[in-house]
């Protein structure tokens, strides 16, 4: 079964507390050497069937409409096969 | 006139801002997202709250709900629209107003009685007011920072519709105090602080919300 991951993150430009947050936390549980922080979503979309161009197409449509939101988020499209995920795990 | 006022699921302030319709003169309707039907009013107040649970983001997915179409579209033939809070983020994500609002550069919810300058009264949302006014009003976000690339906020600032601006102190980081703004039509106004709110005595902290509520009579009758 094809999988596709959408992967969105806080634009460079935006502030993003909630990665400061987490930068802020390191140190405190004894993790050093951490400069930055950013925290983003992962979305996990599967598929039945075949990975077509217009399939990968609706859904760099689903991430501008729905899944990020363009003003202060960018995004990727990645494909990732369930096979290779399990051989991983 | 006939205000409608959104109910989403996980809206907090729906009658709060029926209140305040009333209290400015105004029949206030009741309308539900799941509705394509804006029941013939002449105004829509979005109110706030934490509509979907703020999944995914604040907004993002009550602005594909039925009634936000019929909203949008109205918006577009130039009805007024208030969106208070929540209904700020939701018109962000609805493009029926530039910019976004994030997660307070603090990290802690605010709440506090927050003053403002109103800059811009050409609205029908703040034609009762003096130009310049400054006034205090309810404020309570967790995520009212109010951002936009700089060409947008230049845009604002010089097209006059930066609507409200925060006094005193910036309370979620917001750019250039930003605490509301409208459309280049200026029947679409977005608003962080929560003049539903301030407008009776008896639940504190002062009237001075009551405006946003009385200039839709006065706008009418300009």
């Amino acid at each position: 079964m094809p999988r596709v991951v959408v992967d969105v993150m806080p634009k460079p430009e935006i502030l993003d507390p909630q990665g400061k947050a987490v930068l802020g936390a390191l140190p405190r549980l004894g993790f050093s050497g951490v400069t930055d922080v950013r925290q983003g979503k992962r979305f996990e979309l599967e598929f039945d069937g075949e990975l077509t161009d217009e399939v990968l197409a609706e859904v760099r449509q689903m991430a501008e409409t729905l899944l990020s939101n363009p003003v202060i988020e960018d995004f990727t499209v990645s494909v990732e096969t369930v096979a290779a995920v399990e051989a991983v795990e | 006139m006939k205000v409608g006022v959104v109910t989403f699921p996980g809206s907090l302030d729906d009658v709060d801002a029926q209140r305040a319709v009333r209290l400015g003169g105004h029949e206030a309707v009741a309308l539900w997202h799941g509705d394509h039907d804006l029941r013939g009013v002449d105004a829509v107040v979005l109110p706030g709250g934490f509509s979907y649970g703020d999944y995914l983001r604040c907004g993002a997915i009550s602005r594909f709900s039925p009634v936000m179409a019929e909203v949008i579209e109205a918006a577009q033939r130039g009805m007024p629209v208030l969106g208070i809070c929540n209904g700020f983020q939701i018109l962000c994500e609805s493009h029926l107003l530039p910019g976004a609002l994030i997660r307070n550069d603090h990290r802690k919810f605010v709440c506090r009685d927050q003053r403002l300058r109103i800059e811009n009264v050409a609205t029908p949302w703040t034609s009762s007011y003096e130009p310049g006014a400054e006034v205090t009003i309810v404020l309570k976000n967790g995520e009212g920072g109010f951002v936009a690339d700089a060409d947008t906020l230049d845009r604002l600032e010089g097209e006059g519709r930066v609507v409200a601006r925060y006094l005193d102190v910036n309370p979620n980081g917001s750019a250039r105090d930003i605490a509301g703004i409208t459309n280049e039509r200026g029947n679409v106004v977005g608003l962080m602080p929560h003049p539903e709110h301030s407008v009776e005595d008896l639940t504190g902290s002062g009237t001075d919300g009551l405006g946003f509520f009385t200039s839709l009579a006065a706008a009418v009758l300009s």
